[in-house]
């Protein structure tokens, strides 16, 4: 058994940071790009996040490229060409509903592949999880927050909230400073992910220098399409068991369109939440017929007027 | 007078590396570590002061090191210990607890006879430092 000295004196490298025994070990000449490929498992994830994300053509081609970046600086790093660690903070921005959150967590899982963290979850948290109410609350609130998201990303909604500049006096700057500092400091501690309307966060970098220039990459949602909308409605249906009926499937194209025109609409939320009171819609019809009994199929199928009864239908063009 | 207690108390002194190895053991068994530290070592002085609140939630042994570098920062002349508490009903009690700071002048004890009654002998650990001063 190896002693606490023999670790001391250097026998076992400290090499708790290390993803993998190979980065260690002295420099090469050559480089299997394509084994470091496979052991960082990124493949099966960049696969997934093309099958089970609809559309995204844009963002998608930025994650891999990014990939294809951090793997390639894991190469140069192996065979002795230090150019530093590369920066990891990233900022996404879009609409609401765009999938900001949910390819944040991919991104977590990727980096986590490529030993980028150590162990690769997400902590979510918005301008009220950060900031205080009086004087010395901020502080400890945002360290406790930076200590969760430790070997995983921090995902800051709407980010721009943090800077009021209005009140000169507002607690956000100086949890700014805090997260700047670890930014900074423990990159290898945790990775930081702004995300938020695009124009607003183009103002908060603008104000806030600081913080723009620890952002590495920066990645734009794109808005969904009618038929994009469609698609991510029926893959979130076949993920519930549930069905749309011929009929339900031309209501639903005509929702996705007259819902787009309509106040609050946040791309494939506003999707799941229609979804959601279609589903209690079919519950209730199913259940006032209740003495007929009830087909597998029936318990499947979202007809047509459980999407027609919303009132996207009933108030289109005048406010809800 | 080198002070023992808690888990690899007759160890050497654990390297950071070791620490952090320790802290991520107690975390994979869904722990809650905390850091403590006194001036007062005694056996019988269970209650370490707080270095803040025990810290739940945390995935990665990085969160608890910043709390033992930063206590250890605060408290040089202290003792300091990392404690693990398992909540799990039926334990709910400190699985894990070592200590991670010892100040640069370790205290002393010496053990006292007491004459009891009956003519029986007890015994009482009294904190006498090198220095000679009782604390
Ligand atoms: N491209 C997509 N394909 C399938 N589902 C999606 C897609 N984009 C978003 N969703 C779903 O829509 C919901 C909202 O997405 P989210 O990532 O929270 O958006 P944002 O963070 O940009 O507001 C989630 O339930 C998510 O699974
Ligand atoms: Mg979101």
């Amino acid at each position: 058994m190896e002693s606490a000295a023999d670790r001391r004196n250097g026998a076992v490298p400290p090499g708790a940071n290390a993803p993998a025994a190979s980065i260690v070990a002295p420099p090469a000449d050559t480089v299997a790009l394509d084994a470091l490929f496979r052991d960082s498992n990124i493949g099966e994830t960049l696969d997934r996040l093309d099958r089970e994300l609809v559309g995204l053509a844009p963002v998608k081609r930025r994650i891999r490229e990014i990939a294809a970046f951090l793997l390639v600086s894991r190469a140069r790093e192996q065979i002795g060409l230090s150019t530093g660690a590369p920066g990891l903070h990233m900022c996404f921005t879009g609409n609401p509903g765009t999938g900001k959150t949910t390819v944040a967590m991919r991104m977590a899982a990727l980096l986590h592949g490529m030993g980028y963290l150590r162990k690769g979850h997400l902590v979510s948290v918005t301008r009220d999880d950060l900031v205080g109410q009086y004087i010395g609350h901020t502080a400890p609130k945002t360290k406790e927050v930076l200590k969760k998201a430790m070997g995983g990303v921090l995902f800051i909604d709407e980010a721009y909230y943090l800077y009021r500049p209005e009140n000169e006096r507002d607690y956000g700057q100086e949890a700014i400073e805090i997260l700047l500092q670890v930014m900074e400091n423990q990159r290898d501690d945790l990775v930081v992910i702004l995300a938020g309307y695009k124009d607003r966060m183009e103002a908060f970098f603008r104000s806030n220098p600081g913080m723009s220039s620890r952002i590495a990459h920066h990645v734009d949602f794109p808005d969904y399409d009618d038929e994009e909308l469609f698609a991510i409605a029926a893959l979130m249906l076949d993920s519930m068991h549930y069905r749309l009926s011929a009929s339900a499937q031309d209501a639903l194209h005509e929702y996705v369109a007259l819902r787009r025109a309509q106040p609050h609409f946040a791309n494939a939320r506003s999707m799941r939440n229609a979804l959601d009171r279609a589903r209690l819609r079919h519950a209730k019809r199913l259940f006032e017929e209740r003495e007929t009994p009830l087909s597998r199929d029936a318990l499947m199928t979202i007809e047509a007027e459980d999407i027609r009864a919303s009132r996207v239908f009933a108030s289109a063009g005048e406010p809800q | 007078m080198r002070i023992t207690q808690g888990t690899f108390s007759f160890l050497p002194d654990l390297t950071d590396e070791e620490i952090r190895a320790q802290i991520e053991y107690a975390l994979s068994q869904g722990w809650a570590c905390a850091v403590e530290y006194t001036d007062d070592p005694h056996p019988r002085n269970t209650f370490w002061e707080m270095w803040g609140p025990p810290l739940f939630d945390l995935k990665d042994a990085a969160g608890v090191l910043v709390e033992v570098v930063a206590c250890r920062a605060a408290q040089p002349e202290s003792y300091v210990k990392v404690t693990a508490f398992d909540s799990t009903l039926g334990f709910e009690t400190t699985r894990l607890s070592f200590i991670v700071q010892r100040p640069p002048a370790e205290a002393g004890f010496a053990l006292d006879r007491i004459e009891g009654a009956g003519r029986s002998q007890r015994y009482a650990m009294r904190r006498k430092d090198a220095d000679g001063k009782r604390r």
